[in-house]
Parts: C-alpha cells; structure tokens; sequence
C-alpha cells in the first residue's frame, strides 16, 4: 500500500478463542495501585 | 519497503488531532464523526463500529477499535477518513468526496487511497465489528488469584496524599498477626479452584513494620504449594525506610516484583513524602533503593520506581529522568488520588498542561533510546502483538471478584483502595465465607456494563479503569472518572506513538 502502513495486524478477535485462562497478572499487583492499565499485562495462556 | 521510506511523504507536522469515526454495521453506514469524542459517545448504537485517529510525532495513527490494528496513513487517508460521514463504504469514492479532494489531488490519487482503505475495511482492519459486547455478556464470577495483603496499618512515613489515611487507613494503627496472615493464605489457596498461579502483595501502610509476619507469609505459602498445585508469586510495595542488607536480600530472592516508592526529584519527593516528624525521605531510601536494585538485576527480576506527581510537579518527565540517573530504569509515576479540593489534586483546568507533559516524555524516552540509553515508563508499556486477551481486557483488573485486599483483622475488601469503606466489606478470612453478592456485583464490571466505556476508543486497553477511582469521584463504581480517563486515553495515543516511533529507528 501507498498511503496506509499497517503497523499491527489485528489481534484481538483471535486472542479470544482460547482467552479467559485467568493465568495472568492480576494488573494492580504490578506497579499502578491506583489506576488501570491493562494492555501491558502479558499472556500467560499454556494452551495457545 | 522500510517504514522511514514508506512514511517520508507524510507531514511532519506536530500538532495534535482526535478524531474518532462511528460506523454503524448493518447497513454499513457511518452516522457520526466527530473532533473530539464527547457529542459521539452519546449516539452511539448497540453494534457499532469504531476507529480513533490522531495525529502525534507527525504521524497519522487510526486505531481500528475492535480489531485492535493500527495503521498509519498519509494525509490524504487521513482526509478521507475524515471526509467519511454519510456515505456507504462501497468500492469506490462517493462523487461528493472525490469533488471536496481533487482541488489538492489528484482523482487517481483519492481513488487509489480509498480503494487501500476498502481493502482494510474488507479485511476486518478498519470499521472492523464489535465481536465482544456477547462475551462480555457472559462473564461471570471468577476464582479468587490475587490478594493484596495489607500486613500493617501503621506507617512510617505520613505522605500528604495517603489514600490510606497516612497509614492506618482511618481505622487505627495496626499490624497483622501471622494467625490472620495465614488464615489468608488459606483463604486465597481455597478460593482459587482450578487457578495455579496466585499472588500476593505485601502491602500497607508499610509492610516492613511488619517483616516478620511477611516472611513467615512467604514460607507459609510455598509449603501448601505442592499439595495444592498452585504457584505464588510475591509483590511488596514499600517505602523503604526500613530496608537492610538482610530485607534487601530476602526480597530480592523471594520477591517477584517489588514497588519502590519515590516521587523523583528531592524537593518533590520531600514535599510531600515526609515522616512523623516532618522531614523528607528522600536521603533516607534513594541510597537503598539503589542498592536494592543493584543486586536485583543481577537476578532479572522485576521491579518499579514508582511514584506520584501532584499539581505541583506537573513537569513529572523531570522527575522520571531523575529516577533514571539515579540508575533506575523501570519507572512509574502516577496522577495523585485525593480529595478534589487539595492544593496539590489534580483537575480539569490541569489537564491539557498534563498532555503536553506526557507528550514531553515520550519524546524525551524516544530521544534516550536513540542515544542507547533504555528505561521503561510503566504507563507507556503495551503489548500490541499479544498481551492480554479479549477476554481479560474486557473486565480489567478484577477487584472485588478475582482479586481482594485483607486488613490487619482479616477483613476482606475488593481492593486496597476499598479498605475502610464499611459498606464494601466482603467477610473476613477467618471466617472461609464472605458477602457473595458483592463479589457478584463486581463481576458485572465490565467494559460494556459501564456506560462511558462500551463507546470509548480506549476500552481494551484499559478495560473499564479502576473502579475504585470511579467510587472516589463519580461515586459509583460504573461510572468513569472523567479525568482519569482523559489521562488514560493520553497516555495510550503517547504509548503507540512510541512504539511507531520505535519501529521507525529500529530501537527494539
């Protein structure tokens, strides 16, 4: 493409076919405590 | 082709633009563009779709909402996206919109822009649809994983902005007894079901005031380990008054994240960080963080900085960049939680200084990354080729239903911030039973349950906020906090735009 670069592939509709796990970090155990981000909270999922 | 190759035609103009597009898909047909995002939300229908442009670094970035990709585009793609506003995605241009463009270019040009914008449209890539709003629908009550273990409410240090009223959490001052610690433990082993990995955060108030009943914790919990089939992993916030060679070396090789309290600069950290008797903390643990995170890299273990900024530093970037020559490269400092009408809380009239000032950051770290000098801003952190998955990002942090906070007595409350909050209380540990209906309630929480969320651009990346800072200014734990997510949604368009820029001079 000319006009459009596409910097990343959609991934969320595939992320939720084996999503849900609850493996992963809880996101105010990591360093907020007082706000929200959770898009930084890495995967933990064993059965992708 | 190389991304500075491919970007070089595109204005490099700084200024800023938020523009968000709402697509609604059963017929395809867009029914409301705005400058901004406060008149859209409010038309926004059950099954819509969505894109959020901005400008940043002189890039036009477009978030396809619901997808999750991100494109770049020139500024005709960006004209175009703007120019969308009643007519069909179809194959080719409208004839209204090729007439606005071909003053300043070309038709072929318009035509060949449109036709990459449909192919992304086709593709799922941009005006993608709302896959989740059913999941969500069927969230339910999950195990409890994480608890946040408030060992002592007491404090050595008496920091102005405390939302645990400067230790003690407005209840008196108290530490826990290894009986309600392990009674905790217990509780959190129990009501995990199938979950393997649990944590625990040593929290306060000060949790070193109370090491002892911390260590034990710790050995406590790895011994029930193997015959339940569960794995612990231990945080401890502290403020590091106390830390010795022997704390140092305990936390660092149990510990698998530790918080480290600091403000940044001397006078900022002073200003507010001050003990009993008034004075500044700063000289006290800057020299034992130091130490303690010497050691801890060594190891590669996890670790934050991490601070908060008032009104009276609004130019924080000068404070992370201080915590950064301190030898520090894992950062986080975070908008003060406090009462509205303090000197130093954050409002409204600040914000547009604090957007500027996030915007200062994220070049200033692009700028020492370039110079091989990398540290990491915890709000800037994003995982765009994974991370977490739709499910999580659809209820967020979990409070009140798959992670609790226990008091000195064994209270149990949804998070530390609801602790001494009567009304919130769920049960307390000792007891193995608690209030189901609020752990209910809190399962509902989710980014469709919350009005001001489901048609936010940015509800997968911060699922729905902290329903804690809802409560504090919006009273209800549903209802974003306006400000919170202004600043939110700042610092997801500067975390992006960081990483096109990393991509762009190659700085992974």
């Amino acid at each position: 493409m000319k006009h459009i670069f596409t910097f990343k592939k959609s991934v969320l509709k595939e992320s939720a076919k084996n999503g849900g796990c609850g493996e992963c970090q809880t996101s105010c155990q990591s360093a907020c405590k007082t706000s929200c981000t959770v898009a930084n909270q890495k995967c933990e999922n064993r059965s992708k | 082709m190389l991304y500075e190759e491919w970007r070089s035609p595109l204005n490099a103009s700084l200024h800023f633009i938020t523009t968000h597009v709402y697509v609604r898909s059963f017929y395809n047909e867009i029914i409301f563009r705005c400058v901004g995002c406060a008149i859209g939300r409010k038309l926004i229908q059950k099954d819509e779709k969505m894109i959020h442009k901005y400008k940043l670094n002189g890039y036009n970035v477009v978030l396809d909402v619901n997808s999750g990709a991100i494109h770049v585009v020139d500024d005709l793609a960006s004209e175009i996206l703007d120019l969308i506003e009643d007519e069909h995605i179809a194959e080719e241009p409208s004839t209204n919109i090729v007439q606005r463009l071909v003053r300043r270019y070309s038709q072929d040009k318009v035509e060949e822009t449109w036709l990459e914008l449909y192919k992304l449209y086709k593709a799922e890539e941009l005006f993608s649809k709302d896959h989740y709003e059913e999941m969500a629908s069927k969230l339910g009550e999950s195990p409890i994983k994480a608890m946040c273990l408030n060992v002592a409410h007491d404090c050595n240090l008496r920091c102005e902005y405390c939302f645990a009223s400067k230790g003690d959490f407005g209840a008196g001052r108290e530490l826990m007894s290894l009986e309600i610690a392990k009674a905790a433990i217990d509780f959190l082993v129990k009501f995990s079901a199938e979950r393997h990995n649990l944590e625990v955060d040593f929290f306060g108030g000060e949790p070193l005031m109370n090491f002892d009943v911390v260590k034990s914790t710790v050995n406590y919990a790895k011994s029930l380990e193997q015959a339940y089939g569960k794995h612990f992993r231990f945080t401890i916030t502290t403020n590091g008054l106390l830390l010795t060679d022997d704390t140092i070396n305990f936390i660092n090789e149990n510990m698998d994240n530790v918080v480290l309290s600091l403000d940044g600069r001397k006078q900022v950290n002073d200003g507010l960080r001050v003990t009993a008797k008034g004075t500044g903390s700063y000289d006290a643990i800057v020299p034992k963080y130091q130490e303690l995170v010497k050691r801890r890299k060594k190891l590669g273990k996890d670790y934050y900085v991490r601070g908060t900024f008032t009104r009276r530093n609004l130019d924080f970037t000068k404070d992370v960049l201080h915590m950064n020559r301190l030898g520090f490269d894992q950062i986080s400092i975070e908008p003060v939680v406090a009462d509205e009408n303090l000197d130093y809380s954050i409002g409204e009239d600040d914000l547009d200084r604090i957007f500027k000032e996030y915007e200062i950051l994220q070049k200033e770290i692009i700028s020492q990354r370039k110079k091989g000098n990398y540290f990491n801003f915890f709000h800037f952190m994003l995982d765009l080729d994974q991370g977490p998955c739709a499910i999580k990002r659809l209820k967020g942090c979990g409070c009140g239903n798959e992670y609790i906070s226990v008091t000195p007595n064994g209270d149990i409350f949804p998070c530390h911030q609801f602790v001494g909050k009567p009304d919130w209380k769920m049960g307390n540990v000792t007891e193995n039973e608690f209030d189901e209906s609020i752990k209910a309630y809190f399962s509902r929480a989710n980014i469709y349950t919350k009005a001001d969320c489901r048609n936010c651009w940015a509800k997968f990346y911060c699922s729905g906020g902290c329903n804690a800072n809802n409560l504090q200014y919006a009273g209800d734990i549903l209802k974003a906090n306006k400000i919170s997510c202004d600043l939110e949604r700042k610092r997801l368009e500067c975390a992006i735009a960081l990483k096109i820029a990393e991509a762009n001079f190659n700085l992974n």
